[in-house]
């Protein structure tokens, strides 16, 4: 009933409003585009940020990326590996059927299926189990503290719909299944999908009957997909768009200096670094014993790498560098730890004296050219700072559709990589991929073969504390000891930078998502 | 019954063709890389990439997934999407109307201004508009397509403000097919790309209208044409470019092929969601069942319109039907 009232005198409003109430259209662009309309058949996080207008999840991110209620108001641990959420009501899909527990427990079970692509985003969940309409439990395989972070990128499908349209399971490429899912959508979100054009253009309409609040002011969104960096920045200028997001690096001073443009940025949540490879040989050295075994060898390739100059000259002053392996907003980030070794060429040149090493030796360095920004370049510069302190260094640069293929068979010597945390958001994912062995479903991307007893213990302790202090600073203790023993050379931050013009105000996030529902535009 | 044989012959020639297409590109993307490591999420455990990779075939030996994907092939069933999950020949068919109307624009312009500039250049070889045309063919010959996409954006887009930068602007769809030809921003998005499509083909046509022009003017019946008296109007425009035309109909012809394939990177530069687009995401994405599909398709589309100019070759002279039976 209170409902109806809201929306009876916020039609009333509209009404008197009448002429004032203009329509406000956000016209953007990206190098990416939707892979698909199905939340559950891939692992972009651009894909889920663009889904996240038209979908909600239980949890969600707020203005700070904190964990805040979404389609759950509410929720408990029944026991330690079930969770209970009181779910919200009164909230409808855009096709106006009601959002009830039997919309949540099809929509994880779709998720768990074989098929799902993104399935392993809820790894740890063994099913959804109905309470009553607005209540529903999570059984989660074992303790489990990272649930509400999956849970925040699980979006939440209408049950009537994937039946009447044949997609209560998902797409199987593998079965060649397609469902009706991949080109429509239909959420409880802030906006609504008009049409969906690979490679043209999404448009997206305003929800008039979203359960939220709007903080935004926009009836209508825009999205072309533009892949050239200039034409991007083109279009921008011309008039054609209102935000581009990323805005290419090499053309911001170019932006900020056209009137009626600005640029915006900040540090994403994204670290680049080297793993160094802990093999018992190189692949430069056949024969020989790896000298990246010494941990003073590894401090010394440290040591020697000027990153100020990365800095100023690579990445145009936009990057942070830093001594850590997760990104301050993360959990598991401690100043203590984000200190690097600090340049100096000497004390390297000692460091590899002292190890046996007095006149270095050879190493070969990967890096993707088309993965990270200015990810090229930035390996150029490394090559050449090693090879000054007498590490012979034979730079291989490729596409990312073969380098990350022969990183995953553990092919290189040392290389670089990029983590960002996502979709948890949380120091753990790099404990848990990075370093450590692979066995039991860790060390996903592992393909140095780094391994340490200590980092061992603390994450699979990690894995199970539900006391939220007690687990993070068990993954503070864990990055500390990967420092300590070089498992990584950290080199930067990379920045999240965008353009628009004037009179466009958007939030941006350190996980690089584009949040419109904040976005308001003059 | 000639003729029958003729075009059997043809026809298995086409089909062997495109049996080496269809393999040479499977071994290809052999290089292209493997498209479990962008298809996994970041923290996806070894066991989930084994099973990506199981479950997609990748593990079979390359022997086998051609042989399957022959199998598909041949059964009329072009597989579906790594990247969006979707049929391919769905995504092709949405994408195939873009690139062959970008290609016909490109086409017509590049007959519309290569054919008068082209006589203009053999009428009057030493004449000022003659050389600056030739000039200026140096210079359209030798940029490399993305150059002259950007620069017209910036003069036609940016500076100016007439065009769009990008996109096709707002498309009409007649039942299966999306056109820009009906509206006011669809043909105004049409320009530039097409400009840009057409640079490199106006100046072949340019070149050759010129060389064939010259060729026949310097030919006996024109020269007796000349003596007769005739107006040189009807010299020039009836006689002598009608003979010249025969070979600039060829190779525009064949071109159209070319056109198709150049069209990756115009269509790149100015976003045209068209065939082009989608074959360069899928090698980002080493999305194989696109780009083998993608690559089978140009393939079948050079073969066929040479197979079309061969027979048409044979039906109008009789000496090289006895040659190629």
């Amino acid at each position: 009933m209170k409902a109806r009232h809201v929306a009876t005198l916020s039609v009333a409003f509209g009404a008197l409003m009448g002429l004032a109430a203009e329509a406000k259209t956000l016209r953007w662009s990206s190098p990416t585009d939707l892979t698909t309309l199905d939340p559950y058949a891939h692992t972009e996080s651009f894909t889920t940020s663009m889904l996240h207008h038209v979908f909600d999840p239980l949890v969600r991110r707020g203005r700070n990326l904190e964990l805040e209620p979404a389609l759950a108001v509410s929720w408990k641990t029944v026991k330690p590996d079930t969770w209970r959420f009181e779910l919200r009501k009164n909230v409808k899909f855009h096709n106006g059927n009601p959002f009830t527990a039997d919309d949540v427990v099809a929509s994880i079970t779709r998720l768990l299926d074989p098929g799902a692509r993104a399935r392993g985003n809820i790894a740890t969940v063994l099913k959804a189990e109905k309470v009553d309409d607005y209540t529903v439990d999570i059984v989660t395989n074992g303790p489990y503290p990272l649930l509400l972070n999956d849970l925040a990128g699980v979006y939440i499908m209408d049950k009537e719909w994937m039946e009447a349209n044949g997609a209560l399971k998902p797409g199987n490429i593998a079965t060649g299944v397609t469902t009706a899912a991949s080109t429509s959508a239909v959420g409880t979100g802030p906006f609504k999908v008009e049409s969906y054009k690979p490679d043209a253009g999404t448009t997206f309409v305003v929800n008039p009957d979203w359960w939220d609040k709007p903080q935004h002011n926009l009836t209508r969104i825009e999205f072309k997909p533009v892949k050239s960096d200039a034409t991007r920045v083109a279009a921008l200028l011309s008039g054609e768009l209102d935000l581009i997001a990323p805005a290419p690096l090499q053309d911001l001073q170019r932006i900020g200096s056209s009137s009626g443009f600005k640029v915006i940025e900040e540090p994403s949540l994204r670290l680049i670094m080297l793993t160094l490879s802990a093999k018992p040989e190189l692949k430069a050295m056949p024969g020989q014993k790896n000298p990246m075994l010494d941990v003073k060898v590894r401090q010394a390739m440290w040591h020697a790498i000027d990153f100020e100059t990365i800095k100023k000259r690579v990445m145009r002053d936009k990057s942070r560098n830093t001594g850590t392996l997760v990104a301050p907003p993360v959990p598991g980030y401690s100043k203590d730890n984000d200190q690097p070794l600090g340049y100096d060429q000497d004390k390297a040149k000692k460091l590899l004296a002292e190890a046996g090493y007095p006149n270095g030796f050879k190493t070969k360095l990967n890096c993707p050219n088309d993965r990270y920004i200015n990810d090229e370049q930035t390996c150029v510069a490394i090559a050449s700072m090693w090879t000054k302190v007498g590490i012979q260094t034979e730079l291989q640069t490729e596409s990312r559709a073969t380098y990350f293929p022969r990183q995953d068979r553990g092919e290189f010597d040392v290389s670089m990589v990029g983590w960002a945390t996502l979709p948890p958001m949380d120091g753990f994912s790099v404990l848990s991929s990075l370093l450590t062995a692979q066995k039991d479903g860790y060390g996903g991307s592992n393909s140095s073969g780094y391994t340490n007893p200590q980092i061992e213990e603390l994450t699979r302790k990690a894995a199970v504390e539900l006391d939220e202090e007690k687990r993070r600073s068990m993954l503070v203790e864990a990055l500390k000891v990967a420092r300590d023993t070089v498992a990584f050379i950290p080199i930067h931050q990379q920045p999240v930078a965008w353009a628009v013009r004037d009179g466009v105000d958007v939030p941006q996030f350190p996980d690089e998502y584009v949040r419109l529902w904040f976005a308001n535009v003059k | 019954m000639h003729m029958l044989k003729v075009l059997l012959s043809r026809l298995g020639q086409a089909a062997l063709v495109m049996l080496v297409v269809s393999a040479v590109s499977f071994l290809m993307f052999r290089f292209v890389g493997d498209p479990v490591a962008t298809m996994s999420r970041e923290n996806a455990t070894v066991e989930e990439k084994a099973e990506l990779r199981r479950s997609l075939g990748l593990d079979q030996p390359v022997v086998v997934q051609y042989g399957r994907f022959l199998a598909r092939t041949l059964s009329g069933d072009l597989g579906i999407s790594y990247r969006n999950q979707r049929p391919v020949t769905q995504l092709i068919a949405e994408r195939l109307p873009a690139t062959l109307e970008l290609v016909i624009v490109a086409t017509v312009l590049s007959l519309a201004l290569g054919i008068p500039l082209g006589v203009l250049c053999a009428l009057k070889p030493n004449g000022i508009a003659a050389r600056l045309v030739q000039a200026l063919s140096l210079v359209g010959i030798s940029t490399p397509t993305f150059v002259t996409g950007i620069v017209l954006i910036l003069v036609f887009a940016v500076s100016l403000g007439w065009l769009p930068s990008f996109g096709r602007g707002q498309v009409v769809d007649l039942g299966w097919w999306s056109t820009g030809f009906l509206t006011a921003s669809g043909l105004k998005s049409l320009l530039l790309p097409g400009i840009t499509l057409a640079l490199y083909q106006l100046t072949l046509i340019m070149r050759l209208v010129r060389a064939e022009m010259i060729d026949v003017l310097s030919s006996d019946y024109i020269r007796f044409a000349k003596a007769r008296g005739l107006p040189s109007r009807y010299i020039h425009f009836r006689l002598a470019l009608r003979n010249a035309l025969m070979p600039v109909i060829t190779v525009t012809g064949l071109q159209i092929g070319s056109l198709i394939a150049f069209a990756i990177v115009t269509e790149t530069v100015f976003q045209w969601p068209g065939m082009g687009l989608l074959f360069i995401q899928a090698v980002s994405f080493a999305d194989i069942p696109v780009m083998a599909a993608y690559l089978l398709f140009v393939g079948l589309l050079f073969v066929l319109i040479n197979t079309v100019v061969d027979i048409l070759y044979a039906v109008v002279d009789p000496r090289l039907r006895a040659r190629s039976a």
